[in-house]
């Protein structure tokens, strides 16, 4: 069971992740997306954009390795990381990640709960940049299975 | 290509992808998630999973491309979210894992955005429950 005193906690904001332009190509070929606003100034530009754009499941990278790091290493929290299943994930986005950005996170627990012999978790991550403009806000739940 | 006219009702164009254990592989480098559960067989079924399954957040990936590729420009993506119902099971062949995508407007709003509704379905089963796009509409 995870401590549900935990809920309302938050961890303390990350270190900065420097987005370029090769990672968010990167990341675009592993995801088989060939849209040019991901690889292309130019083409990015096109459309209104300072510089190329991430493809918008892009902030999971963050997620994983600074919220789920943070989760993980908080002994008091107690996830079972082995026992851990993804629920939902969502982004509320301000404007799209973007080449050049200097991002920083913080992560929520807003709740957790026990049903079903489970425990629910749902986290906020808010994305800002290192002058304090917010980017995203991503939702996620994650699922801990009860012991069978 | 998304327009002004959009309606609720308007079917996005479908889509397919399919998704092989090489897709599996560079999206764990490109995401970070080095969940074995998504590379080694042994490991997926000591947690009771039937094969290796593709990472959730690929098969959100691959799913919102049925709004993004209709949109144009990603950036006019506002809101995106799923649930994730079901795994994907991804075989060691080269055909890998079909995922069939659909998109259909549900309604228009009155602040220049529109709700989509995605569906995506492996062996004619949801694997995205909720899946749900809002997106910016072009000015008439």
């Amino acid at each position: 069971m995870l401590d549900p005193s935990h809920a309302g906690h938050a961890y303390p904001r990350s270190e900065i992740y420097e987005v370029g332009r090769a990672k968010i190509q990167e990341f675009a070929d592993a995801i088989g997306d060939p849209n040019p606003a991901y690889r292309d100034v130019e083409a990015a530009k096109a459309l209104g954009h300072p510089d190329v754009i991430a493809p918008p499941t892009f902030p999971t990278i963050l997620f994983g390795r600074y919220s789920m790091h943070s989760l993980v290493e908080d002994e008091r929290l107690g996830l079972d990381y082995d026992r851990m299943v993804h629920g939902d994930m969502s982004f509320r986005y301000e404007r799209p990640v973007r080449a050049g950005d200097r991002l920083t996170v913080v992560t929520r627990i807003d709740r957790i709960m026990a049903r079903a012999g489970n425990d629910f978790l749902d986290l906020s991550v808010e994305v800002d940049t290192a002058d304090g403009e917010r980017v995203v806000v991503a939702g996620a739940q994650l699922v801990v299975r009860g012991e069978p | 290509m998304i327009g002004p006219d959009v309606t609720a009702g308007t079917e996005l164009p479908p889509t397919s992808i399919r998704i092989t254990r090489a897709d599996l592989v560079r999206y764990a480098g490109a995401s970070l998630d080095f969940n074995p559960i998504h590379w080694n067989e042994r490991v997926a079924a000591d947690v009771g999973l039937p094969g290796v399954v593709a990472h959730g957040m690929l098969t959100m990936a691959v799913a919102g491309r049925v709004v993004t590729d209709w949109l144009g420009d990603p950036g006019a993506l506002v809101e995106y979210g799923a649930r994730f119902v079901r795994p994907v099971v991804v075989p060691n062949d080269e055909d890998g894992a079909l995922v069939e995508l659909t998109g259909k407007v549900r309604d228009v709003r009155e602040d220049g955005t529109a709700r989509v509704d995605i569906t995506a379905k492996f062996d004619g089963r949801a694997v995205l429950g909720k899946a749900v796009a809002i997106v910016r509409v072009p000015a008439s």
